[in-house]
């Protein structure tokens, strides 16, 4: 570290460098614990808001009662329900399960993935169902097959329209991670929690770490500003 | 019937809670929201960039994190105010910043941002025509915007006013965190005390979903009202 910096440290009460290493660790936390429920919640959307397009109710009607739930409901909710829930199911304590689940982060991820998932198949489905019809039929007249069409046309197609209502949801997901620190994990808010509570310096503790999410913030919204400008460049007026 | 050990009661009176503490957040947020909206398109750069400053901030910051620096800052900074009102003007004044305030100024204070863009969007919606044609019939400013934006503006809105509800109502389960004895709270000490979270989280869960649905068709239903003049398909 500079010098300038130690000697900040050195002379503040409560930003030392315990806390601030204190801070790093939760900020790992959150990082981890976001991105992984995005990219899994990701993962499961795709194929999700596929079936919830699918005209048969037998198919698109399960997929449209999970995601009415998870979206009608607090995560805070869902987050205790699978929480507590996992260390009641009977025999769970016995099984290789428990050794995962007992850490507060897996069930806290659970928790997310499935949440996230739900938002980001209706945002996938919204962007499925604006496809132009002109594309699909183009692609049918090509002799494309249903999987191929959906591939190399109605996907990539698709992923253009939903760009900018899945930066929201991601930037939705970093705000809500704030809640794992109530089931003992030490993220961000968490770290800020322990710090005000030794040094009960509210101001102190809550601000930097508002600061922090903010920085993480305007992260997300630059890199997807630049991926909008790379994806959605054909739209560009000219000059 | 559903067995809850006695704590329905409890339960319900959680979620009257939670319903009061959504409806004040939102009165708060509604006038926040016109506040930032009116500042924003007023034209003065100040109040422009105050408006900007207040819902970038806002966006930056999760409601948990505002919510803990309001519950735990602001009773500090009451605490200050009140030793300083006593020490220098003798005047005996203590406000205990409950977490039920808290919750409100907080849940209020975010949504107002959210309120704000919505509104913006909405007054920039309105026909310019019709703030002419408010000129040329004499009308002052504030006659204009009473009698002309303002009906006209609701109509545009209303969407965005309604999905900020629906995740309003949701975030009013984080004022448990803080300590408001609200359904999610009455469920968490209930499930400890019974070893049954299933019991007790999954009803307070069908509150929230049936109070999700429920706005949902009465967002509907004032939305056909106010497009009644409206030819669809345009």
């Amino acid at each position: 570290m500079p010098d300038f910096i130690i000697q900040w440290l050195n002379t503040h009460d409560v930003f030392t460098a315990t806390t601030m290493l204190h801070y790093w660790d939760g900020l790992v936390t959150t990082v981890q614990l976001v991105f992984l429920s995005l990219l899994i919640g990701l993962i499961l959307s795709v194929p999700l808001a596929i079936l919830r397009t699918v005209r048969n109710p037998f198919v698109s009607g399960p997929v449209w009662l999970y995601t009415y739930i998870f979206r009608g409901t607090p995560l805070l909710i869902q987050l205790y329900i699978i929480y507590y829930g996992i260390a009641q199911i009977e025999g769970i304590q016995e099984t290789f399960w428990w050794t995962i689940f007992k850490d507060p982060f897996y069930p806290a991820l659970l928790a997310f993935v499935l949440n996230t998932a739900a938002y980001t198949t209706e945002i996938i489905r919204g962007a499925l169902e604006a496809t132009p019809h002109g594309e699909v039929e183009a692609a049918k007249a090509y002799g494309m097959s249903w999987f191929m069409r959906t591939r190399r046309i109605i996907l990539p197609s698709a992923a253009r329209r939903a760009l900018q209502a899945y930066s929201n949801e991601v930037i939705f997901m970093l705000h809500a991670s704030a809640i794992a620190s109530v089931v003992t994990i030490v993220d961000l808010t968490g770290a800020a929690r322990d710090i005000y509570s030794r040094f009960y310096a509210p101001f102190d503790a809550f601000i930097a770490v508002a600061l922090m999410y903010m920085a993480l913030t305007f992260t997300i919204i630059f890199v997807f500003r630049q991926l909008e400008k790379r994806m959605l460049r054909h739209l560009k007026p000219l000059s | 019937m559903l067995d809850l050990h006695g704590y329905g009661p409890s339960i319900m009176k959680g979620a009257v809670v939670t319903v009061e503490l959504a409806l004040l957040s939102l009165l708060l947020a509604v006038v926040l929201g016109l506040i930032g909206a009116s500042s924003k398109l007023s034209g003065n750069r100040g109040l422009y960039a105050g408006a900007t400053a207040y819902t970038t901030l806002i966006r930056g910051v999760p409601d948990l994190v505002m919510m803990l620096l309001l519950y735990y800052g602001g009773q500090v900074l009451v605490n200050k105010l009140s030793d300083f009102l006593y020490y220098q003007f003798d005047i005996d004044w203590f406000l205990q910043f409950d977490p039920f305030i808290s919750g409100v100024l907080t849940i209020g204070l975010i949504f107002g941002a959210y309120m704000t863009e919505t509104f913006r969007g909405a007054f920039l919606a309105v026909d310019s025509g019709q703030i002419e044609a408010g000129k040329a019939y004499g009308f002052t400013r504030w006659h204009t915007f009473r009698r002309i934006m303002f009906p006209q503006m609701l109509r545009h809105a209303l969407p965005g006013v309604g999905n900020n509800w629906q995740v309003l109502l949701k975030t009013t389960a984080l004022v448990s965190i803080i300590g408001l004895t609200d359904m999610v709270r009455v469920a968490e000490q209930a499930s400890k005390a019974e070893h049954a979270p299933f019991k007790y989280f999954v009803p307070v869960a069908v509150v929230y979903l049936l109070l999700t649905a429920g706005s949902e068709l009465f967002i509907r239903w004032v939305n056909s009202r106010v497009s009644v003049g409206v030819v669809k398909g345009d």
